[in-house]
């Protein structure tokens, strides 16, 4: 048996039955690190002696009944904007290369009141802004079904790190689709919750009305499980929606008999590979099939979509990343003369190119004189894509799409092109704008090989509808295409 | 020479006096080592969220109320960006666009009579840290304590024409906002601090003239000097034909004058916009109705019922409720001995006069309700007299003292001693022959000389009363 091919469930299950021990479980992930990281490059910090004591620990937690969660046991990786306590947590940049947090972040407190064991903190595109985990500060992260292609992003690491089986299961972010495209493009499976589900308390921001926390597995249960153990109200988070924690298991039943999907005829004209519309639409075909009603509709104002959510986001991130000054913490450029020289070189040094060019267009959309032009207007579009949805959320369940217009690019592909990339963002943005969940599953591959994604998007709390459909997909279809990596 | 008048309005900053901070639980007290009244969340760290304090928004609806403002059913926070050390995130959660009161106003008294000063809005924010430049290190430290300390800002519309009519305006929105409970309002902590913003024109221009700010004033008195300053500067510029410039000028107490900080060229973008991190704020019309009924007794109710309660003249209860710190002096001492009459004597006359002579603000009084209340329990009980009395509420007043302690360790008891009392009357009558004459003769203010004489030979501390009758019948005894 190789436990890094167990879905964190099963893995899960062995362990609380006793036929794997938290050490082993942990060993085996390691063993995958220590010889695939050098190809991967999935984490910024690996905690391998911290991850082995833990692992006994919790041993003897699961022992003495401490913990009964299905997860307790199973190594998990963090993305790195995810706060842990004693932990360095960079967001990938050179500006946070040395913070370490006197903190958790309420996800990181959740997972580990479950006994769940973290293995280390994964690569990202610096401050979650990219789609190819390609600018972190601390280098390319590979993707592991062809490392000439990028993984995808900004949550890259976590997505290749599963997709490797060098983590068991992992957290992402998701501001503009950073969980789902990386998910789509490793084959692996994620979520991004309705805004407010999952607390924020410690997800380092970079838009603050768009980010969410959610998880990345191995499959549809695998992530209803970890999403049902970070979800919930928390009162450092005032965005967080007050409830009792979820249960999503309970929706995954293997049918989607009634269910109807709205599929929008906008996400399959010009920029759609064709395979990955095949690909796409022959998953809705094996949901009609199993009982689900489809129906074609029009989703208006998507279209402007993407300049709505760069110019939201980079206004957001303007401000949230304008903190990073070299006084408090993080990196401070040496021998500087006066106030504001430490700041220019701090901030001309720390960041990365695309951080940067997202914070100089967030100012501009803010600043005096254009802030009707940009930012109010985007917001105004922010709320014509809300009505959008909210109408053709009045004729069906969830909306079936792509995740991604493309399989994942060659390295280094996107770089010089960042307009290109942020049109890669077309199907994913929107969900974000609307604060809607969705979730990103492996549909096929295209004819090189590589892993499409089927994009399922709900009702703002409706996880159980697209957990149920997305389950019942899997389960149809044996949830594996041409193999795993 | 042309007339000119001064346009005033004004930018008043106040602490708001909540146990905690606005955004997290730290303490909001002032003082304390550097940075050990913070958390991550004041201290901005990443990751770290705000979540609303609901008492400062009860705080900053009760004063809106109170300064007859609307309150806005629907307001929401705004982020103003900009970069400054003392400040960790680099932006400062404020209101800009939905300011939770507005279109208010409270009417003033000056020796003009009597006017409205509007009050444009009320807005809700977080206080900044502080820079402390170290000269022997030649560095500058920051102090994140009062990072987070909830704020209220009251603008006022530009309806002020005098530096008599900013300190009126002032001490009524100090004294409301004391009787609120809402600020200590202490200029010297910085709890209540004033912007100017100046201009003047000719007298009956319709337009405002170019206008000026100033910050930095921790005095009324400062206040003054800087409008008078400011005003005859901005004159000075105009009758030599010049222009105003546009610019935040800081006031200098040592130099006793302002100096131009920053002009408006160099004015910030704060690329304002709706903070992401807190959910819009809605004030319900049940969570209104609590503040309002939670709202105490304001001056002009305290001062009708002294009158009522107490029988006490119109004029004492002014002064007793014109401080939120007498009013309270003034109704624990009467809790205490019952005695309002007395306990409005001691407040009106010693207090005010001590007051005066230490040159203490009336809201700084420190006065223990239960010490007065036994110095006047003292007095009534007939253990000390009038004079003795004062001596010790001086001691009260200045030192604190014990009045108990202190009459019984300086001998001070009332002397009623009768045998005591003749031995003296015959010393004073022996040697004060001219007076027994003179009151003999006619001479009805030998009396009172007389009297004098006997408490000086008895150390002020003999019973007057004993004193008067004992006097009364050797006199009596010689002119028969």
């Amino acid at each position: 048996m190789d436990i890094t091919k167990l879905t964190a469930l099963e893995l899960g299950r062995q362990i609380r039955a006793g036929g794997v021990s938290v050490r082993e479980a942990v060993e085996a992930h390691l063993a995958v690190i220590r010889e695939k990281e050098n190809d991967y490059h999935c984490y910024i910090t690996v905690r391998k002696e911290e991850a082995l004591s833990r692992a006994d620990a919790v041993q003897e937690g699961i022992l003495s009944g401490q913990y009964t969660s299905p997860l307790a046991g199973v190594p998990v990786a963090v993305k790195d904007n995810i706060c842990t306590k004693a932990v360095r947590t960079t967001c990938a940049s050179k500006i946070l290369g040395d913070f370490v947090p006197p903190y958790d972040a309420a996800v990181v407190e959740r997972l580990t009141a479950a006994g769940m064991v973290m293995l280390g903190k994964t690569n990202m595109d610096e401050f979650a802004m990219g789609s190819t985990t390609e600018t972190s500060y601390f280098g390319v992260t590979k993707n592991p079904w062809d490392i000439t292609r990028v993984p995808g992003g900004s949550s890259g690491g976590s997505a290749a790190a599963v997709a490797a089986g060098e983590a068991g299961i992992a957290l992402g972010s998701d501001t503009g689709g950073s969980i789902r495209q990386p998910s789509a493009f490793c084959g692996v499976t994620g979520i991004k919750p309705t805004y407010g589900t999952v607390s924020r308390y410690g997800l380092i921001a970079y838009a603050s009305s768009l980010d969410g926390i959610g998880p990345v597995g191995k499959d549809v249960a695998d992530c209803a499980a970890l999403l049902s153990l970070i979800s919930g109200g928390d009162r450092r988070d005032s965005t967080s929606v007050p409830q009792d924690r979820f249960d999503y298991m309970g929706a995954l039943k293997g049918d989607v008999r009634g269910m109807r999907i709205g599929i929008p005829k906008g996400y399959f004209q010009a920029g759609l590979d064709a395979q990955v519309a095949d690909a796409v639409l022959a998953a809705a075909k094996v949901l009609k099939e199993k009982g689900a009603l489809l129906s074609e509709f029009d989703l208006d104002a998507v279209d402007y979509a993407v300049p709505a959510y760069y110019v939201i986001a980079s206004a957001e991130a303007s401000s949230n990343l304008s903190r990073y000054d070299g006084v408090k913490y993080g990196f401070c450029a040496p021998d500087h003369k006066d106030l504001q020289e430490m700041y220019k070189r701090t901030r001309t040094e720390g960041f990365g190119d695309e951080v940067k060019r997202r914070m100089m267009i967030g100012a501009f959309v803010l600043s005096s004189g254009y802030y009707d032009a940009y930012y109010n207007k985007a917001l105004k579009v922010r709320a014509l894509i809300r009505q959008s949805f909210d109408r053709a959320f009045e004729n069906c369940d969830l909306i079936l799409g792509p995740t991604a217009p493309t399989t994942a690019m060659k390295l280094g592909e996107s770089l010089s092109d960042p307009l290109k990339m942020y049109l890669g963002d077309i199907y994913t943005v929107a969900v974000n704008l609307a604060g809607l969940p969705a979730i990103s599953l492996p549909c096929g591959c295209d004819d090189q090989g590589l892993p499409i994604g089927l994009q399922l998007i709900g009702k703002p709390f409706g996880e159980r509808d697209i957990l149920r459909a997305a389950y019942c997909y899997e389960q149809e279809t044996g949830g594996a295409f041409c193999g795993r990596c | 020479m042309k007339n000119y008048e001064m346009v005033i309005g004004l930018e008043v900053h106040v602490e708001l006096a909540t146990k905690t901070k606005i955004f997290c639980g730290c303490t909001t007290q002032f003082g304390g080592l550097p940075n050990t009244h913070c958390c991550p969340v004041c201290m901005g760290m990443p990751g770290t969220l705000p979540v609303l304090n609901k008492k400062v928004v009860e705080f900053a609806v009760a004063a809106g109320l109170a300064l007859g403002c609307e309150i806005t059913r629907h307001c929401r926070f705004d982020r103003k960006n900009y970069f400054y050390p003392d400040i960790p995130k680099a932006y400062q959660i404020s209101q800009l666009y939905l300011p939770i009161c507005r279109n208010g106003g409270i009417e003033i008294e000056t020796d003009t009579g009597k006017k409205r000063i509007g009050i444009h809005e009320i807005h809700m924010e977080e206080d900044a840290g502080k820079l402390v430049h170290d000269p022997w290190e030649d560095c500058t430290l920051v102090d994140y304590n009062r990072c987070g300390v909830p704020l209220i800002e009251i603008v006022s519309e530009p309806d002020m024409r005098s530096a008599d009519e900013v300190i009126a305006y002032l001490e009524k929105l100090r004294l409301i906002l004391k009787y609120l409970g809402v600020s200590d309002c202490k200029m010297q902590e910085g709890s209540l601090r004033a912007d100017i913003n100046l201009s003047v024109r000719e007298v009956g221009a319709a337009a405002f003239g170019t206008r000026t700010e100033m910050k930095n004033m921790n005095s009324f008195k400062a206040i003054v000097r800087a409008i008078e300053g400011e005003c005859k500067r901005q004159i000075e510029v105009l009758s030599n034909g010049g222009k105003v410039i546009q610019e935040t000028r800081r006031w200098d107490e040592n130099k006793d004058t302002s100096f131009a900080m920053r002009s408006k060229e160099d004015a910030q973008d704060y690329r304002y916009f709706p903070e992401p991190d807190l959910v819009p704020l809605v004030i319900d019309e049940d969570w209104l109705t609590r503040i309002k009924l939670r709202e105490p007794e304001l001056r002009d109710a305290k001062m009708k019922r002294y009158m009522e309660e107490f029988d006490i003249p119109a004029y004492d209860a002014a002064i007793l409720t014109g401080a939120k710190r007498m009013a309270d002096i003034f109704e624990e001492t009467v809790a205490i001995c019952g005695k309002p009459k007395e306990v409005s004597n001691w407040l009106m006359v010693e207090t005010m006069r001590l007051l005066k002579e230490t040159e203490t603000d009336a809201e700084e009084l420190a006065l223990a309700p239960e010490k007065l209340a036994a110095l006047i329990g003292m007095v009534d009980a007939g253990k000390i007299n009038r004079t003795v009395a004062k001596e010790v509420f001086g001691k009260i007043f200045m030192e604190d003292a014990d009045p108990e302690e202190y009459v019984k360790e300086k001998g001070l008891t009332m002397l009623q001693d009768d045998g005591l009392l003749r031995e003296a009357l015959s010393r004073v009558l022996a040697a004060n022959k001219q007076s027994v004459a003179d009151f003999l003769g006619g001479k009805d203010r030998a009396f009172g000389f007389l009297v004098g004489q006997m408490m000086k030979e008895l150390k002020g501390k003999a019973d007057p009363g004993m004193v008067n009758a004992l006097l009364r019948d050797a006199l009596a005894s010689y002119q028969k």
